[in-house]
């Protein structure tokens, strides 16, 4: 991977969190561009933007528990000419600080780059507060934020790279640092707004972000191997811009999709993609997994995803299930209306 | 009236009993923010034993006094002190964090009887105390509403909105804790955000001020008693503590702010306890 005539590498990716992958790429792209300048609200560590801090303190904020001030302070600096990094988890960012994000940082096209961890349901045992099942809906809802959510610790890292010279504010959502990798390395073709493939299939489509692309492989390959089913597995780690042509294409291929995502159905993955198959005309089935609207109860993050249907059993569940239900012609409906 | 040598020595005790069992809680759930859950144990200790007006019995009876820990991290040094009380049974403590628990790390007040309130966010307890005392002024009820703030809480706008509003409406059924043990997450508060003059910061919105040491429950006790006499004004008492109160090796370290305990280090921890209670 080549950043501006460096030649980077990630050790050890294997026995690395993506939180502590992102710190170390940061801290690598700190070294080449002295516009970047991180913050944080008391949470440098839990974040690993603190690796950042390390090796460039003086380019480095932490404002303490006050995360409106936060993104305020960002906008600020980005408005004096610099590239702000803001880490906190994904609740304080997108909730606490939503209306910062959204007016200060998004109505004015500012260059700042939230990277919020502790997404979703990755912070399992410490219950609502500090879960994130909205941060998707909220964040894609934001005009000029270009939204991401990366597979593995691998894809952040090309996502923390991307999102550098990406014009205007990103927001990249990881967990809490404890999830496996679904690729083998860096390279692959990532780009921001560009769906990638995992496995190929044209008998159901599943349309993945973060965690459950893993899942979604595993399904895959389990049902291609003791049942012949070819299921197609998109890794859809850009919510915004969304790969409608990736979508549209699973549509005509395969006519019935399955979306996953640890986020609220409403307003998430499944819903950008519901709207996409919507306003494209052709009839197409679609379940989203997903918090079916409901604030995730306590619980190892492991047990969550298996209790929500989120894992590699309840997406298999889903295909299977889709697969024994017909795709209707349009005009056996009437009598339905 | 002031608290006798004997009720002192009698909530020294529990206060031994209830590290103790924060300890084997922190245990039970495989990890948690010990620091902050020892350095409010007196705190607690002196209202939920002492100067509480509550029937755990009846957690929703209207005219009890409120209790808000606005350092909604510190539930698992509370709710030991609400089974202790009766509220639950001990046993289910053994539970904390697992899944399908009524007890995550934040506790969650439709789950957990004797909580008045969810937090867990940081900034949300005070403003929250706020309408409580203002609803008790608008019903004339007698309730008082308490509510523990921690020092890198306070970094939070929110908590000087509130303080604010409390001094607005003379909310002197109201009285504040800041649990003063000098530590957030990722340091000392003052190399992080410096909170100081805090003392001055709270007086000058209006609040009556006092300023203890949060361990002495003598200090505690004259300091909620004239709390209680004050009109007007809310009070706010800044109690000094030591994060990771009783466990050496705890005590002032940052990195204990959020910890798990292998067997080796329960035994520790236990026994660090003990030799400050002079136990063996
Ligand atoms: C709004 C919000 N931001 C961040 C956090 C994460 N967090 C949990 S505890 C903590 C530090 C709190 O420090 P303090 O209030 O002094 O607590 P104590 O030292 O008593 O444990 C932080 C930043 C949170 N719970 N809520």
């Amino acid at each position: 991977m080549s950043v501006t005539g460096l030649t980077y590498h990630v050790y050890d990716v294997e026995h690395m969190t993506p939180a502590e992958i992102y710190g170390h790429v940061l801290a690598q792209l700190g070294q080449e561009r002295a516009e970047i300048v991180a913050l944080t609200a008391d949470l440098a560590k839990s974040t690993k933007i603190g690796k950042f801090g390390e090796k460039f303190p003086e380019r480095f904020f932490n404002v303490g528990v006050a995360e409106q001030n936060l993104f305020g302070v960002a906008a600020g600096l980005a408005l004096a000419g610099f590239i702000p990094f803001v880490s906190t988890f994904a609740v304080f960012a997108a909730l606490r600080a939503g209306e910062q994000v959204r007016t200060d940082i998004c109505y004015q096209k500012l260059n700042v780059k939230i990277i919020a961890t502790h997404s979703g349901i990755s912070f399992g045992p410490a219950g609502t507060t500090h879960h994130c099942t909205e941060d998707l809906a909220v964040m894609r809802s934001f005009a000029n934020m270009t939204v991401l959510a990366p597979a593995d610790g691998y894809e952040t890292a090309n996502a923390v790279r991307a999102c550098l010279d990406y014009p205007g504010p990103v927001y990249i959502r990881i967990g809490r640092g404890f999830e496996q990798t679904v690729y083998e390395g860096e390279d692959y073709d990532f780009a921001i707004g560009k769906a990638v493939t995992m496995h190929e299939g044209s008998d159901i489509t599943v349309i993945a972000c973060g965690p459950c692309v893993l899942y979604a492989v595993e399904a895959a390959k389990a049902l291609q191997e003791s049942k012949g089913i070819a299921v197609r597995v998109l890794n859809m780690h850009t919510i915004k811009p969304l790969d409608k042509a990736a979508i549209l294409a699973a549509v005509h291929d395969t006519r019935k999709i399955i979306t996953a995502e640890n986020h609220n159905v409403i307003g998430g993955l499944g819903s950008a993609v519901a709207e996409v198959i919507a306003e494209g005309g052709k009839s197409c089935r679609l379940k989203r997994l997903g918090l079916p609207d409901t604030f995730a109860i306590v619980g190892i993050t492991e047990d969550l995803y298996n209790i929500y249907k989120l894992d590699r059993d309840g997406i298999t569940e889903a295909i299977l299930e889709m697969l024994g239900q017909e795709v209707e012609p349009d005009d056996d409906w009437e009598d339905e209306i | 009236m002031a608290l006798a040598d004997k009720e002192i020595a009698a909530l020294t005790e529990k206060a031994w009993e209830i590290r103790h069992l924060i300890v084997q809680t922190i245990v039970w759930a495989g990890g948690g923010h010990v620091g902050g859950a020892l350095s409010q144990v007196e705190i607690l200790i002196v209202l939920y034993y002492h100067y509480l007006n509550i029937d755990p019995r009846r957690p929703d009876w209207e005219d009890r006094d409120r209790v808000i820990l606005s350092k909604g991290h510190g539930g698992v040094g509370y709710a030991p002190i609400l089974a202790d009380r009766g509220y639950f049974p001990m046993e289910l403590l053994k539970e904390f964090n697992h899944t399908g628990s009524p007890f995550g790390m934040h506790l969650d007040r439709l789950k957990v009887p004797g909580v008045d309130a969810s937090t867990g966010s940081l900034g949300h307890g005070l403003p929250m105390a706020v309408g409580m005392a203002l609803g008790a002024k608008l019903q004339q009820k007698p309730w008082h509403t308490y509510c523990i703030v921690g020092d890198g809480e306070s970094h939070e706008g929110s908590i000087w909105e509130a303080a604010m509003c409390a001094a607005h409406y003379k909310l002197d059924n109201l009285t504040g804790f800041v649990d003063r043990n000098r530590l957030c997450i990722d340091g000392d508060t003052e190399e992080i955000m410096a909170l100081e003059p805090l003392k001055g910061k709270w007086a000058s919105f209006g609040w009556y001020v006092l300023e203890i040491d949060g361990h002495d429950f003598k200090e505690l006790g004259e300091a909620i008693e004239e709390a209680r006499r004050t009109a007007g004004r809310p009070t706010m008492i800044i109690a000094n503590t030591v994060k990771g109160k009783g466990v050496n090796f705890m005590e002032g370290e940052a990195a204990w702010h959020y910890g798990g305990l292998d067997s080796d280090k329960e035994k520790q921890a236990l026994q660090s306890i003990n030799r400050i209670y002079g136990k063996s």
